[in-house]
């Protein structure tokens, strides 16, 4: 079974919500990402989202696309994200999402793609800039041949029928875009963002949601729980990994007082 | 049963694609505005209250129709007969605002309360600013920090207009992140905001939006010519191409007539094996850029690379769809101009026939001598803009 799948259908949910945690391939080092990744898993994240840098990513604020910038001056490329990767099955257990945007992917091939996503244990892929009828007509079979599930968003803008279209085409999850902007450039759940979770929450769709853009920290990533079955952290771990002079140690405490609020780490 | 071999079709269909290019690359953030704009711009357009509108202010406005103008000393000099386009009698400056036009009179009847745009060397920037000025509507233009240094006589019309410019300080801080930034806009602020993109790039609609919008151009040199010569259709019609809605426009009642040759202008700044180049077609692979399959010029990895040109207004790594389509279907003749081709011609039209051109228009010029247009044969350039705004450019030529 893939592993996102697995995640949602056996994590005994206390409550507490599952934790993606985003961050930029070969950021803050080129040679970083496994170190990263690792960390994030030991610190407790439930699902990993691995960004693949790109020179034109729209639907990124600024503390992402400069992540990407410093990853592709690092040398970053999909090719060595490959080799970075390989062999990460023998230690980490978490589902793994590439995140990106499609022309990179395009280049590559999508079959190539596809079939080194598989080959190195990647589970799902996040192409924000990949329309639906494209990929239903030319991509969703090689996506399946692979055991990769394509994962959607929806925006407090997305049309109810569109949210139902969504959903039916959906495996694994959908990630709710929690406000109108790119990625880190709001912070906070207000109380428009709240009418909008409960009335997906009232939609009764078939797969659990993610809420991703502006989840910091513990405060809000309950607050996004508390309505979904999880939350996304992407621009505030990355400005994390800018901080860090000790990477393994920032992450894994950062990961674990997003998951429990401070107070409850023994000191 | 097999049919006759089908007529090929140069417009878009009704999936939003040219052949294999166009489509609408966007993030779901977009997809709302994007939908809106596609489920109502054809019956906006055919609305006749529109249509009057539009008519009306390309009349006493910007001042059309533009002259077709034979211009015998230049035809003398290649031994053709070339009529000129002069889109460069436009108010503003160029044919940019035959687009802007049409696209606030479309932002106004879908309810939107504001604009913003992307701009290079500023004369989008400066089209938008302007009929955002006329239709007394916010207006935010970005521009890439670079271009802001580089053209500062057109940031300061802008903000004259009342624009406000803000600069894309990220990524190579010119025409392509200035677009990003827009387009980011865009995402912020769905609801009340309107996006006029500058060229036939961008996602389905835009490129059939916009081209429509110029294609006053070829509706244009069509009556003209037939005044001129007795009938419609030149041999030749030349254009410069960046994103290419000036071309667009010019090849739009044309795209049908075979026997027309149409013949794009794409910069090749130092040359196309310099490395410091801006020839999509020539060096660009197929690939996605700002919403649409196109062409555009990437590394191996699919990152989109750094164009250079001398006129910042075809200083862009992709081209709209509908030209990638013309180039890989073989109906369009994709050509190149490099920067001291492109000033040589300036200088020649300009001594020739007393009219500054652009420096984009002047790449477009820069091919006359290698047409093979024979003295029988009839060539329409579209001289797109003047050359007011690159006269700190011609100026250290002259010395």
């Amino acid at each position: 079974m893939n592993r996102i799948v697995n995640l949602f259908q056996n994590s005994d949910t206390d409550g507490s919500g599952l934790l993606n945690v985003y961050f930029t391939a070969g950021f803050p080092e080129l040679n970083d990402t496994t170190r990263v990744l690792q960390a994030l898993q030991d610190g407790g994240a439930d699902l990993v989202e691995i960004g693949m840098p790109y020179s034109d990513p729209v639907a990124d604020g600024e503390t992402i696309q400069q992540s990407n910038d410093r990853a592709l001056e690092n040398g970053m490329s999909v090719r060595i994200l490959f080799e970075q990767l390989q062999g990460m099955r023998g230690k980490i257990t978490v589902p793994v999402l590439l995140m990106g945007y499609i022309n990179p992917v395009l280049q590559y091939g999508i079959e190539a793609f596809c079939a080194k996503c598989a080959e190195v244990g990647v589970d799902g892929l996040i192409l924000p800039d990949m329309p639906m009828d494209v990929y239903l007509d030319e991509y969703k079979s090689i996506f399946d041949a692979h055991g990769l599930l394509n994962i959607f968003l929806v925006t407090p803008q997305t049309s109810e029928a569109r949210i139902r279209q969504i959903d039916e085409v959906s495996e694994g999850f959908i990630y709710t875009v929690s406000s109108a902007s790119v990625t880190g450039s709001k912070s906070g759940v207000s109380g428009d963002m709240e009418s909008y979770f409960e009335k997906l929450d009232a939609m009764k769709l078939r797969n659990p949601r993610l809420i991703g853009f502006g989840i910091k920290d513990h405060d809000t990533f309950a607050k996004a729980s508390s309505h979904a079955a999880g939350a996304i952290i992407g621009s505030a771990f990355i400005r994390v990994l800018q901080q860090s002079t000790d990477l393994e140690n920032d992450i894994k405490t950062f990961v674990k007082e997003v998951k429990n609020s401070s107070e409850a780490i023994p000191a | 049963m097999e049919s006759i071999a089908e007529k090929k079709s140069y417009q878009v269909n009704d999936r939003g694609y040219y052949g294999t290019f166009g489509g609408a690359f966007i993030p779901e953030m977009l997809y709302p505005n994007v939908e809106e704009l596609r489920e109502n711009y054809l019956q906006i357009i055919a609305d006749p209250s529109f249509q009057k509108e539009f008519n009306d202010l390309l009349r006493d406005y910007v001042g059309r129709p533009t002259p077709l103008y034979p211009a015998h000393r230049l035809s003398e000099k290649y031994k053709t007969n070339i009529f000129l386009k002069r889109e460069d009698l436009c108010h503003t400056g160029a044919h940019k605002v035959n687009n802007t036009i049409g696209q606030i009179l479309m932002a106004q009847r879908l309810g939107k309360k504001r604009i913003v745009a992307e701009t290079g060397a500023g004369q989008h920037g400066v089209a938008t600013a302007t009929v955002c000025a006329l239709m007394n509507l916010e207006c935010i233009v970005y521009m890439g920090e670079l271009d802001i240094e580089r053209q500062a006589p057109n940031v300061a019309r802008m903000k004259m207009l009342g624009a406000e410019v803000r600069p894309a300080t990220c990524g190579s801080r010119t025409l392509k992140d200035a677009t990003n930034e827009a387009m980011r806009h865009w995402i912020n602020n769905p609801v009340d905001t309107h996006y006029i993109i500058g060229s036939v790039v961008g996602p389905h609609p835009y490129p059939d939006m916009v081209a429509r919008f110029q294609s006053v151009i070829s509706q244009e040199i069509r009556l003209q010519l037939n005044a001129h010569i007795g009938r419609e259709t030149p041999d030749y019609v030349i254009a410069c191409v960046g994103g290419g809605s000036n071309a667009a426009g010019a090849f739009y009642h044309f795209l049908d007539d075979e026997h027309v040759k149409l013949v794009a202008v794409e910069a090749a700044g130092l040359g196309l094996t310099s490395g410091h180049s801006a020839a999509t077609v020539a060096l660009g692979k197929p690939g996605v850029l700002h919403g649409s399959r196109t062409i555009l010029m990437q590394t191996e990895d699919g990152q989109v690379t750094e164009p250079f040109s001398i006129s910042a207004g075809l200083d862009y790594p992709g081209i709209g769809p509908q030209h990638a389509w013309l180039a890989a279907s073989g109906r369009g003749t994709f050509l190149s101009a490099t920067d001291d081709e492109a000033v040589q011609a300036a200088f020649e039209l300009t001594r020739l026939e007393g009219i500054i051109p652009a420096l984009e228009s002047s790449h477009a010029l820069a091919v006359l001598g290698r047409l093979g247009a024979s003295e029988n044969e009839t060539v329409v350039l579209n001289l797109s803009g003047r050359g007011d705004k690159d006269m700190g450019t011609y100026m250290k030529y002259i010395d």
